[in-house]
């Protein structure tokens, strides 16, 4: 009689493993979201010495600049998410697992999104010391664009990311890659994040809201489905 | 290459592309309100649809790929992203000649334009990758699935003259344009599918002979596997 082949772990259960692994050096370190921070800081700050001290300019394009640090940063932080997998042979330590691929995918994809949101977070306030704006409807409303829009930046953000970690040339061709792509939900997050900044009396919100909901639709689903045969030996 | 295609398809495809192209200098109407500046829709047009097929065979090749591992589709791929890239670009040079004297400027932030150019950055960015793997089959899984993702942009580019109404007018299309210019445009657009076909053909047996190149050198396939069966084969076909 052979031994019993070992259960495998469910979807789910995985993903809130790796997810928990990926935070938990996140945690220990924390030299991934200290540079993401001060990047995305200088790149506010430059938007302003670039234009020169108009407020007027900066408070009119405040959404945009602060969608275009972020994109920014996140090029960084999805590159580096697949680093520490590829140092010491990691990736194929969790491939051996009895686990669903597909599970990698959520989990990076998720902690990318948290890592995301915790520095548009942070990157608010500067946003509204920096460049004179003040959040005219709700903070909700700017809370949800911020957690759809770095969902929006994370799922094809983390496909690419697993690509090009493997290529020559990664830090040319991860922008390269991504940056075409994410341009539908940059400038519907950029749009709406003007509204919240500029008030909306077209009540247009709902609608920028609704094409990132669809955009994230997509990529996701797409993402999940495509992701097992990248990493894949 | 076979001869037909070689010479064969090649000679059809110009005959045709120039009496289409004759017929739109020469035969057809100029437009009531452009003038003769409207006559490089007979280029622009066949272009830019020639250009869409090519990215819709990219996108067929990079699903069949999921399903099916061979060098042919891989090729295919490889083919159709390229060709399709010099159409779509040559399609905008000309758009861009024809907006100067009609919208008053080369480039508009149009949605049409706007979209066709993100489709154009994102399908360059398709072709940088190939070159940046070394692994062939490697390469051919992963530019697949960039592939795909990519080509959610494709029905956006067709669709974006309908869902936002603006600069760049709908598709010029048998049904939209007068019909003393259809001939024309349909003559046009054979002539440019066919020649299309022939630079398909034609790029596609050559990447397939250099994928088989790159294959055939030991180090590209696994050593095991190598050594079972010689250093000709590989797991794809």
């Amino acid at each position: 009689m052979s031994a019993p082949r070992p259960r495998p772990i469910g979807l789910l259960t995985a993903t809130l493993a790796l997810l928990r692994k990926d935070l938990l050096i996140e945690w220990r370190t924390r030299a991934r979201l200290n540079a993401i921070i001060f990047f995305a800081l200088a790149t506010l700050l430059m938007f302003s010495f670039a234009l020169g001290p108009d407020t007027k300019l900066l408070e009119k394009n405040a959404g945009g600049y602060f969608w275009l640090a972020i994109l920014f940063a996140s090029v960084l932080a999805l590159g580096e998410s697949f680093r520490v997998e590829s140092e010491n042979a990691c990736m194929d330590g969790i491939r051996l697992a009895p686990a669903d691929a597909r599970a990698i995918f959520l989990s990076k994809a998720l902690g990318n999104t948290l890592l995301l949101t915790a520095l548009g977070a942070l990157l608010v306030p500067v946003m509204v010391a920096l460049y004179g704006v003040s959040i005219v409807t709700s903070v909700a409303d700017l809370g949800l664009i911020l957690l759809l829009g770095c969902l929006a930046l994370s799922a094809p953000g983390t496909v690419y990311a697993a690509i090009s970690s493997n290529a020559r040339a990664r830090d040319v061709l991860l922008p390269l890659l991504l940056f075409p792509l994410v341009i539908p939900a940059l400038l519907s997050a950029a749009k709406a994040t003007t509204l919240v900044l500029q008030g909306d009396p077209m009540n247009q919100f709902g609608s920028w809201a609704g094409l990132l909901g669809g955009f994230n639709l997509i990529y996701w689903s797409v993402g999940f489905l495509l992701f097992p045969r990248i990493i894949e030996d | 290459m076979g001869k037909f295609i070689k010479w064969g398809l090649l000679a059809l495809s110009l005959a045709v592309l120039a009496t289409g192209w004759w017929l739109g200098l020469a035969w057809a109407p100029p437009d009531r309100e452009m003038g003769d500046v409207q006559r490089i829709m007979y280029v622009h047009v066949p272009l830019q649809w020639a250009a869409m097929v090519a990215m819709f065979v990219n996108f067929v090749a990079a699903v069949s790929y999921m399903f099916k591992a061979s060098w042919k589709l891989d090729a295919t791929a490889e083919a159709s992203a390229e060709v399709g890239l010099v159409l779509g670009t040559a399609g905008m040079i000309t758009g861009a000649i024809w907006g100067r004297p009609t919208w008053g400027v080369y480039w508009s932030w149009d949605p049409r334009l706007t979209s066709q150019a993100i489709m154009l950055v994102a399908y360059t960015g398709y072709l940088v990758l190939r070159r940046f793997v070394e692994d062939p089959e490697k390469r051919a899984t992963w530019s697949s699935v960039v592939a795909i993702i990519g080509a959610i942009n494709l029905p956006i580019v067709w669709f974006s003259v309908r869902w936002w109404r603006s600069l760049h007018q709908v598709q010029s299309t048998p049904k939209t344009v007068d019909p003393e210019m259809t001939l024309a445009l349909r003559v046009s657009a054979f002539g440019m599918l066919f020649i299309t076909v022939w630079f398909l053909v034609a790029r596609y047996r050559q990447a397939l002979a250099e994928r088989q190149a790159e294959v055939a050198l030991p180090d590209a396939v696994p050593s095991d596997l190598a050594a079972a069966s010689g250093a000709n084969s590989s797991r794809v076909a």
